[in-house]
Protein backbone atom coordinates (compact mmCIF):
# COMPACT_ATOMS: atom_id res chain seq x y z
CA UNK A 1 0.00 0.00 0.00
CA UNK A 2 1.61 3.07 -0.98
CA UNK A 3 1.63 5.45 1.49
CA UNK A 4 0.36 3.47 4.55
CA UNK A 5 2.36 1.40 6.91
CA UNK A 6 1.65 -2.02 8.08
CA UNK A 7 0.32 -1.07 11.14
CA UNK A 8 -2.05 0.98 9.85
CA UNK A 9 -3.09 -1.51 7.78
CA UNK A 10 -2.89 -3.84 10.58
CA UNK A 11 -5.67 -1.52 11.89
CA UNK A 12 -7.65 -1.34 9.23
CA UNK A 13 -8.06 -5.46 9.34
CA UNK A 14 -8.68 -5.27 13.25
CA UNK A 15 -11.46 -2.81 12.14
CA UNK A 16 -12.26 -5.38 9.65
CA UNK A 17 -12.47 -8.34 12.14
CA UNK A 18 -14.49 -5.88 15.00
CA UNK A 19 -17.17 -5.93 11.75
CA UNK A 20 -17.47 -9.34 11.02
CA UNK A 21 -17.70 -10.12 15.06
CA UNK A 22 -20.84 -7.26 15.15
CA UNK A 23 -22.66 -8.57 12.26
CA UNK A 24 -22.59 -12.06 13.39
CA UNK A 25 -24.23 -10.44 16.66
CA UNK A 26 -26.03 -8.34 15.22
CA UNK A 27 -27.55 -10.96 12.93
CA UNK A 28 -27.36 -13.65 16.30
CA UNK A 29 -29.61 -11.03 18.26
CA UNK A 30 -31.71 -9.57 15.69
CA UNK A 31 -32.23 -13.46 14.36
CA UNK A 32 -33.28 -14.59 17.45
CA UNK A 33 -35.62 -11.91 18.29
CA UNK A 34 -36.99 -11.71 14.71
CA UNK A 35 -37.76 -15.23 14.69
CA UNK A 36 -39.74 -14.51 17.74
CA UNK A 37 -41.40 -11.59 15.98
CA UNK A 38 -42.59 -13.81 13.01
CA UNK A 39 -43.97 -16.58 14.48
CA UNK A 40 -45.99 -13.36 16.69
CA UNK A 41 -47.46 -11.98 13.69
CA UNK A 42 -48.38 -15.28 12.16
CA UNK A 43 -49.46 -17.25 15.39
CA UNK A 44 -50.32 -15.05 18.59
CA UNK A 45 -53.83 -13.62 18.97
CA UNK A 46 -55.09 -10.22 17.39
CA UNK A 47 -53.86 -7.75 19.85
CA UNK A 48 -50.28 -8.92 20.42
CA UNK A 49 -49.72 -9.61 16.46
CA UNK A 50 -51.11 -5.84 15.91
CA UNK A 51 -48.42 -5.02 18.47
CA UNK A 52 -45.61 -6.91 16.71
CA UNK A 53 -46.88 -5.17 13.60
CA UNK A 54 -46.76 -2.19 14.86
CA UNK A 55 -43.02 -2.39 16.62
CA UNK A 56 -42.08 -4.02 13.09
CA UNK A 57 -43.48 -0.82 11.83
CA UNK A 58 -41.95 1.93 14.30
CA UNK A 59 -38.23 0.26 13.71
CA UNK A 60 -38.62 0.03 9.82
CA UNK A 61 -39.70 4.16 10.37
CA UNK A 62 -36.73 5.19 11.83
CA UNK A 63 -33.33 5.45 10.61
CA UNK A 64 -30.93 2.92 11.68
CA UNK A 65 -28.43 6.15 12.92
CA UNK A 66 -31.37 7.64 15.12
CA UNK A 67 -31.65 3.69 16.77
CA UNK A 68 -28.15 3.82 17.38
CA UNK A 69 -28.19 6.92 19.29
CA UNK A 70 -31.36 6.01 21.46
CA UNK A 71 -29.42 3.01 22.76
CA UNK A 72 -26.31 4.13 22.81
CA UNK A 73 -27.40 7.13 25.15
CA UNK A 74 -30.87 5.88 26.04
CA UNK A 75 -29.55 2.44 27.81
CA UNK A 76 -27.39 4.58 30.44
CA UNK A 77 -30.11 7.01 31.23
CA UNK A 78 -32.10 4.02 32.11
CA UNK A 79 -28.60 3.03 34.27
CA UNK A 80 -27.42 0.36 32.61
CA UNK A 81 -23.71 0.29 31.59
CA UNK A 82 -23.17 0.36 28.02
CA UNK A 83 -20.34 -0.33 26.10
CA UNK A 84 -19.83 1.01 22.71
CA UNK A 85 -19.88 -2.52 21.07
CA UNK A 86 -23.17 -3.73 23.13
CA UNK A 87 -25.05 -0.61 22.36
CA UNK A 88 -23.73 -0.88 18.41
CA UNK A 89 -24.89 -4.77 18.88
CA UNK A 90 -28.34 -4.15 20.65
CA UNK A 91 -28.90 -1.11 18.28
CA UNK A 92 -28.46 -3.49 15.15
CA UNK A 93 -30.28 -6.30 16.85
CA UNK A 94 -33.03 -4.17 17.15
CA UNK A 95 -33.20 -3.22 13.60
CA UNK A 96 -32.29 -6.25 11.94
CA UNK A 97 -35.10 -8.00 14.28
CA UNK A 98 -37.85 -5.67 12.48
CA UNK A 99 -36.71 -6.62 9.07
CA UNK A 100 -36.02 -10.55 9.31
CA UNK A 101 -39.22 -10.42 11.33
CA UNK A 102 -40.90 -9.16 8.29
CA UNK A 103 -38.88 -11.41 5.99
CA UNK A 104 -39.91 -14.76 7.79
CA UNK A 105 -43.10 -14.27 8.29
CA UNK A 106 -43.56 -13.67 4.96
CA UNK A 107 -41.93 -17.30 4.26
CA UNK A 108 -43.97 -18.81 6.78
CA UNK A 109 -47.42 -17.39 5.27
CA UNK A 110 -45.88 -18.80 1.75
CA UNK A 111 -46.01 -22.49 3.24
CA UNK A 112 -49.73 -23.46 1.63
CA UNK A 113 -51.77 -23.74 4.36
CA UNK A 114 -52.98 -27.40 3.12
CA UNK A 115 -49.47 -28.39 4.52
CA UNK A 116 -50.66 -27.14 7.81
CA UNK A 117 -54.58 -28.74 7.50
CA UNK A 118 -53.07 -32.05 6.32
CA UNK A 119 -50.53 -31.85 9.33
CA UNK A 120 -53.63 -31.28 11.42
CA UNK A 121 -55.52 -34.23 10.20
CA UNK A 122 -52.30 -36.23 11.31
CA UNK A 123 -53.32 -35.02 15.03
CA UNK A 124 -49.94 -33.71 15.03
CA UNK A 125 -50.01 -31.10 17.66
CA UNK A 126 -49.00 -26.84 17.40
CA UNK A 127 -45.33 -27.29 18.38
CA UNK A 128 -44.99 -30.48 15.69
CA UNK A 129 -46.60 -28.87 13.16
CA UNK A 130 -44.28 -25.62 13.25
CA UNK A 131 -41.21 -28.11 13.89
CA UNK A 132 -41.90 -31.04 11.13
CA UNK A 133 -44.10 -29.56 8.83
CA UNK A 134 -43.95 -25.69 8.12
CA UNK A 135 -40.20 -24.47 9.23
CA UNK A 136 -38.46 -26.93 6.98
CA UNK A 137 -40.54 -25.72 4.05
CA UNK A 138 -40.93 -22.15 5.43
CA UNK A 139 -37.03 -22.32 5.95
CA UNK A 140 -36.15 -23.27 1.98
CA UNK A 141 -38.14 -20.33 1.11
CA UNK A 142 -36.39 -17.98 3.37
CA UNK A 143 -33.24 -18.32 3.13
CA UNK A 144 -32.57 -16.19 -0.37
CA UNK A 145 -33.54 -13.19 1.13
CA UNK A 146 -32.13 -13.85 4.52
CA UNK A 147 -28.47 -14.02 3.08
CA UNK A 148 -29.43 -11.36 0.71
CA UNK A 149 -30.14 -9.47 4.07
CA UNK A 150 -27.29 -10.06 5.55
CA UNK A 151 -25.40 -7.83 3.13
CA UNK A 152 -27.81 -5.20 4.90
CA UNK A 153 -26.32 -5.87 7.71
CA UNK A 154 -22.63 -5.91 6.94
CA UNK A 155 -23.03 -2.55 5.35
CA UNK A 156 -24.76 -0.96 8.29
CA UNK A 157 -22.61 -2.45 10.85
CA UNK A 158 -20.56 0.49 9.79
CA UNK A 159 -22.83 3.14 11.28
CA UNK A 160 -21.32 2.04 14.44
CA UNK A 161 -18.85 4.15 13.89
CA UNK A 162 -21.16 6.93 14.87
CA UNK A 163 -21.43 5.80 18.16
CA UNK A 164 -17.82 5.28 18.42
CA UNK A 165 -16.96 1.90 18.03
CA UNK A 166 -13.75 1.35 16.22
CA UNK A 167 -14.92 -1.18 13.46
CA UNK A 168 -13.76 -0.85 10.02
CA UNK A 169 -15.09 2.76 9.30
CA UNK A 170 -14.17 3.96 11.94
CA UNK A 171 -10.73 2.82 11.57
CA UNK A 172 -10.49 4.24 8.74
CA UNK A 173 -11.17 8.24 9.72
CA UNK A 174 -9.25 7.34 12.19
CA UNK A 175 -6.07 6.15 9.99
CA UNK A 176 -6.92 8.91 7.19
CA UNK A 177 -6.55 11.60 10.17
CA UNK A 178 -3.26 10.44 10.49
CA UNK A 179 -2.51 9.80 6.73
CA UNK A 180 -4.32 12.56 4.89
CA UNK A 181 -4.88 9.95 1.91
CA UNK A 182 -9.19 9.93 1.99
CA UNK A 183 -9.23 8.66 -1.41
CA UNK A 184 -6.90 5.77 -1.16
CA UNK A 185 -8.08 4.78 2.57
CA UNK A 186 -11.39 4.65 1.86
CA UNK A 187 -11.14 2.83 -1.03
CA UNK A 188 -9.17 0.39 0.31
CA UNK A 189 -12.12 -0.31 2.73
CA UNK A 190 -15.04 -0.10 0.15
CA UNK A 191 -12.95 -2.98 -1.05
CA UNK A 192 -12.78 -4.66 2.08
CA UNK A 193 -16.07 -4.41 2.28
CA UNK A 194 -17.01 -5.52 -1.13
CA UNK A 195 -14.71 -9.04 -0.59
CA UNK A 196 -17.44 -9.36 2.28
CA UNK A 197 -20.96 -8.62 0.39
CA UNK A 198 -20.00 -9.77 -2.72
CA UNK A 199 -19.70 -13.33 -2.04
CA UNK A 200 -23.03 -13.25 0.14
CA UNK A 201 -24.84 -11.36 -2.46
CA UNK A 202 -23.30 -14.04 -5.17
CA UNK A 203 -24.35 -16.58 -2.93
CA UNK A 204 -28.24 -14.88 -2.33
CA UNK A 205 -28.61 -14.63 -6.17
CA UNK A 206 -27.70 -18.40 -6.97
CA UNK A 207 -29.93 -19.60 -4.64
CA UNK A 208 -32.61 -17.79 -5.62
CA UNK A 209 -32.01 -18.93 -9.03
CA UNK A 210 -32.64 -22.65 -8.03
CA UNK A 211 -35.24 -22.15 -6.00
CA UNK A 212 -36.77 -20.63 -9.13
CA UNK A 213 -35.82 -23.83 -10.59
CA UNK A 214 -37.18 -25.97 -8.01
CA UNK A 215 -40.56 -24.54 -8.22
CA UNK A 216 -41.22 -24.79 -12.25
CA UNK B 1 -32.91 3.64 38.07
CA UNK B 2 -35.44 5.72 36.67
CA UNK B 3 -35.57 8.24 34.17
CA UNK B 4 -37.65 11.29 33.69
CA UNK B 5 -38.45 12.18 30.26
CA UNK B 6 -37.88 15.84 29.76
CA UNK B 7 -39.66 16.98 26.40
CA UNK B 8 -39.37 20.47 27.15
CA UNK B 9 -35.76 21.04 26.52
CA UNK B 10 -35.18 20.02 22.78
CA UNK B 11 -38.86 21.11 22.42
CA UNK B 12 -37.71 24.46 22.01
CA UNK B 13 -35.59 24.00 19.37
CA UNK B 14 -38.74 22.39 16.98
CA UNK B 15 -38.07 25.33 14.27
CA UNK B 16 -34.67 23.78 13.62
CA UNK B 17 -35.89 20.11 13.62
CA UNK B 18 -39.12 21.33 11.14
CA UNK B 19 -35.78 23.38 8.79
CA UNK B 20 -34.01 20.04 9.49
CA UNK B 21 -37.09 17.63 8.13
CA UNK B 22 -37.74 20.16 5.53
CA UNK B 23 -33.76 19.76 4.59
CA UNK B 24 -34.29 16.17 4.47
CA UNK B 25 -37.21 15.80 2.14
CA UNK B 26 -35.60 18.10 -0.36
CA UNK B 27 -32.11 16.34 -0.07
CA UNK B 28 -34.60 12.50 -0.85
CA UNK B 29 -37.07 13.66 -3.50
CA UNK B 30 -33.40 15.34 -5.03
CA UNK B 31 -31.80 12.02 -4.61
CA UNK B 32 -34.89 10.34 -5.80
CA UNK B 33 -35.34 12.10 -8.83
CA UNK B 34 -31.56 11.92 -10.26
CA UNK B 35 -31.04 8.70 -8.78
CA UNK B 36 -34.32 7.55 -10.85
CA UNK B 37 -32.92 8.69 -13.56
CA UNK B 38 -29.50 7.42 -13.31
CA UNK B 39 -31.39 3.84 -12.36
CA UNK B 40 -33.41 3.59 -15.60
CA UNK B 41 -30.14 4.43 -17.66
CA UNK B 42 -28.27 1.68 -16.43
CA UNK B 43 -31.12 -0.51 -16.33
CA UNK B 44 -31.41 0.02 -19.95
CA UNK B 45 -27.46 -0.16 -20.44
CA UNK B 46 -27.78 -3.28 -18.70
CA UNK B 47 -30.83 -5.01 -20.93
CA UNK B 48 -29.32 -3.64 -24.34
CA UNK B 49 -27.35 -5.02 -26.86
CA UNK B 50 -23.83 -3.15 -26.37
CA UNK B 51 -21.90 -6.07 -24.03
CA UNK B 52 -19.80 -3.38 -22.65
CA UNK B 53 -22.17 -1.08 -21.60
CA UNK B 54 -24.39 -3.94 -19.67
CA UNK B 55 -20.94 -4.76 -18.13
CA UNK B 56 -20.28 -1.30 -17.15
CA UNK B 57 -23.81 -0.76 -15.75
CA UNK B 58 -23.31 -4.25 -13.99
CA UNK B 59 -20.36 -3.60 -12.46
CA UNK B 60 -21.39 -0.28 -10.95
CA UNK B 61 -24.40 -1.82 -9.63
CA UNK B 62 -22.38 -4.65 -7.71
CA UNK B 63 -19.69 -2.19 -6.56
CA UNK B 64 -22.77 0.08 -5.36
CA UNK B 65 -24.80 -2.62 -3.70
CA UNK B 66 -21.81 -4.01 -2.12
CA UNK B 67 -20.53 -1.21 -0.09
CA UNK B 68 -21.44 0.68 2.35
CA UNK B 69 -23.11 4.12 2.06
CA UNK B 70 -21.04 5.29 4.66
CA UNK B 71 -18.09 4.64 2.94
CA UNK B 72 -19.39 5.77 -0.41
CA UNK B 73 -20.45 9.31 1.28
CA UNK B 74 -16.66 9.36 2.58
CA UNK B 75 -15.60 8.98 -0.79
CA UNK B 76 -17.69 11.82 -2.36
CA UNK B 77 -16.45 14.11 0.55
CA UNK B 78 -12.91 13.39 1.46
CA UNK B 79 -12.05 11.08 -1.20
CA UNK B 80 -12.25 13.83 -4.16
CA UNK B 81 -11.40 16.41 -2.48
CA UNK B 82 -8.34 15.20 -2.05
CA UNK B 83 -7.77 14.90 -5.48
CA UNK B 84 -8.97 18.93 -6.18
CA UNK B 85 -12.32 18.39 -6.50
CA UNK B 86 -13.87 19.98 -3.75
CA UNK B 87 -18.16 19.49 -3.38
CA UNK B 88 -19.46 21.44 -0.01
CA UNK B 89 -21.40 18.90 2.07
CA UNK B 90 -24.83 19.44 0.47
CA UNK B 91 -23.94 18.76 -2.65
CA UNK B 92 -21.68 16.13 -1.65
CA UNK B 93 -24.00 14.61 -0.16
CA UNK B 94 -26.51 14.60 -2.91
CA UNK B 95 -23.94 12.96 -5.02
CA UNK B 96 -23.85 10.55 -3.35
CA UNK B 97 -27.27 9.47 -2.29
CA UNK B 98 -27.85 9.75 -6.09
CA UNK B 99 -25.13 7.52 -7.18
CA UNK B 100 -26.74 5.18 -4.71
CA UNK B 101 -29.58 4.84 -4.85
CA UNK B 102 -29.31 4.80 -8.87
CA UNK B 103 -27.97 1.38 -8.07
CA UNK B 104 -30.37 -0.28 -6.45
CA UNK B 105 -33.15 1.33 -8.89
CA UNK B 106 -31.26 -0.03 -11.57
CA UNK B 107 -31.55 -3.31 -9.92
CA UNK B 108 -35.37 -3.08 -9.64
CA UNK B 109 -36.06 -1.37 -13.30
CA UNK B 110 -34.21 -4.83 -14.63
CA UNK B 111 -36.42 -6.80 -12.89
CA UNK B 112 -39.18 -4.84 -14.10
CA UNK B 113 -38.37 -4.90 -17.89
CA UNK B 114 -37.16 -8.54 -17.59
CA UNK B 115 -40.92 -9.18 -16.31
CA UNK B 116 -42.41 -7.32 -19.53
CA UNK B 117 -43.42 -10.55 -21.83
CA UNK B 118 -40.89 -11.26 -24.90
CA UNK B 119 -44.07 -11.23 -27.27
CA UNK B 120 -45.14 -7.45 -26.26
CA UNK B 121 -41.36 -6.91 -27.99
CA UNK B 122 -41.77 -8.90 -31.36
CA UNK B 123 -45.07 -7.09 -31.51
CA UNK B 124 -43.62 -4.04 -31.35
CA UNK B 125 -40.73 -4.66 -33.61
CA UNK B 126 -43.07 -5.94 -35.75
CA UNK B 127 -44.85 -2.05 -36.07
CA UNK B 128 -41.58 -1.42 -36.97
CA UNK B 129 -41.17 0.76 -33.96
CA UNK B 130 -37.31 1.84 -33.52
CA UNK B 131 -35.13 0.57 -30.57
CA UNK B 132 -35.76 3.66 -28.58
CA UNK B 133 -39.97 4.35 -29.15
CA UNK B 134 -39.86 0.65 -28.45
CA UNK B 135 -38.46 1.35 -24.91
CA UNK B 136 -40.49 4.68 -24.40
CA UNK B 137 -44.09 3.23 -25.53
CA UNK B 138 -43.82 -1.07 -25.01
CA UNK B 139 -40.90 -1.72 -22.35
CA UNK B 140 -40.49 1.04 -19.76
CA UNK B 141 -44.08 2.09 -18.68
CA UNK B 142 -45.69 -1.15 -17.87
CA UNK B 143 -41.98 -2.54 -16.18
CA UNK B 144 -41.88 0.78 -13.96
CA UNK B 145 -45.74 -0.08 -12.90
CA UNK B 146 -44.71 -3.02 -12.21
CA UNK B 147 -42.18 -2.40 -9.64
CA UNK B 148 -43.25 0.84 -8.50
CA UNK B 149 -43.85 -0.76 -5.19
CA UNK B 150 -40.49 -1.67 -4.67
CA UNK B 151 -39.40 1.49 -5.55
CA UNK B 152 -41.32 3.01 -3.07
CA UNK B 153 -39.72 1.32 -0.59
CA UNK B 154 -36.60 1.71 -1.88
CA UNK B 155 -36.82 5.31 -2.03
CA UNK B 156 -38.78 5.72 1.67
CA UNK B 157 -35.00 4.10 2.84
CA UNK B 158 -33.04 6.23 0.95
CA UNK B 159 -35.19 9.06 2.86
CA UNK B 160 -34.06 6.99 6.45
CA UNK B 161 -30.62 6.90 5.10
CA UNK B 162 -30.28 10.50 4.20
CA UNK B 163 -29.62 10.49 7.61
CA UNK B 164 -25.89 9.05 7.27
CA UNK B 165 -25.19 12.49 5.86
CA UNK B 166 -25.33 14.09 9.03
CA UNK B 167 -22.00 12.17 9.20
CA UNK B 168 -20.19 14.89 6.58
CA UNK B 169 -21.70 17.34 8.64
CA UNK B 170 -24.58 18.11 5.81
CA UNK B 171 -27.55 19.93 7.97
CA UNK B 172 -30.48 17.86 7.79
CA UNK B 173 -32.63 16.46 10.37
CA UNK B 174 -30.55 13.93 12.27
CA UNK B 175 -27.49 16.61 11.91
CA UNK B 176 -29.87 18.89 13.68
CA UNK B 177 -30.80 16.47 16.05
CA UNK B 178 -26.63 15.27 16.64
CA UNK B 179 -26.83 19.91 17.69
CA UNK B 180 -30.12 19.88 19.43
CA UNK B 181 -28.96 17.28 21.69
CA UNK B 182 -25.09 18.74 22.65
CA UNK B 183 -27.14 22.11 23.79
CA UNK B 184 -29.48 20.59 25.72
CA UNK B 185 -27.90 17.63 27.12
CA UNK B 186 -31.88 15.39 26.59
CA UNK B 187 -30.52 13.16 24.04
CA UNK B 188 -32.93 10.14 24.41
CA UNK B 189 -35.82 12.91 24.35
CA UNK B 190 -34.45 14.77 20.95
CA UNK B 191 -33.79 11.41 19.48
CA UNK B 192 -37.39 10.55 20.20
CA UNK B 193 -38.54 13.70 18.40
CA UNK B 194 -36.56 13.44 15.31
CA UNK B 195 -37.17 9.33 15.55
CA UNK B 196 -41.23 10.83 15.23
CA UNK B 197 -40.18 13.22 12.35
CA UNK B 198 -38.97 10.85 10.37
CA UNK B 199 -41.84 8.39 10.91
CA UNK B 200 -43.89 10.99 9.72
CA UNK B 201 -41.79 11.82 6.84
CA UNK B 202 -42.12 8.29 6.21
CA UNK B 203 -45.37 8.48 5.89
CA UNK B 204 -45.60 11.30 3.75
CA UNK B 205 -43.35 9.51 1.23
CA UNK B 206 -45.47 6.87 0.93
CA UNK B 207 -49.00 8.94 0.05
CA UNK B 208 -46.72 11.15 -2.30
CA UNK B 209 -45.28 7.79 -3.90
CA UNK B 210 -49.00 6.09 -3.92
CA UNK B 211 -50.43 9.63 -5.55
CA UNK B 212 -48.15 9.72 -8.16
CA UNK B 213 -48.39 6.06 -9.05
CA UNK B 214 -52.03 6.43 -9.28
CA UNK B 215 -51.77 9.85 -11.97
CA UNK B 216 -48.81 8.07 -13.77
CA UNK B 217 -50.68 4.51 -14.16
CA UNK B 218 -53.64 5.32 -14.92
CA UNK B 219 -55.10 1.67 -15.64
CA UNK B 220 -53.82 0.73 -12.59
CA UNK B 221 -53.66 -2.68 -12.33
CA UNK B 222 -53.04 -5.15 -9.51
CA UNK B 223 -50.17 -6.60 -7.95
CA UNK B 224 -49.82 -9.97 -9.52
CA UNK B 225 -52.11 -10.04 -12.50
CA UNK B 226 -50.21 -10.93 -15.69
CA UNK B 227 -49.23 -7.73 -18.29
Amino acid sequence: MISLTPEQFLFLLRGFGWTIVLSLLAFAGGGALGFVLALTRVYAPRPVRTLAMLYIKLIQGTPLLILLFLTYFGLPALGLVVEPISAAAIGLSTYVSAYLGEIWRGSLEAVPRTQEEAAACLALNWRQRLVHVILPQAVKIATPPTVGFMVQIVKNTSLASAIGFVEMARAAQMVNNATFRPLIVFMLVAALYFTLCYPLSAWSQRLERSFDVARR
Amino acid sequence: MRYDLEFAAPLVYWQDMLAGAWTTLGLSLTATVLGFSLGVACAIARTGRSPAAARAAGAYVEAIRNTPLLVQIFIVYFGLASVGIKLGAFTAATVALVVNVGAYTAEIIRAGIESVPRSQREAAECLALSRWQLLRHVVLPPAIERVWPALTSQYVLLMLASSITSQISAEELTAVANRVQSDTFRSVETYLIVAAFYLALSLVLRVLFWAVGSVVFTRRRRLGIPL
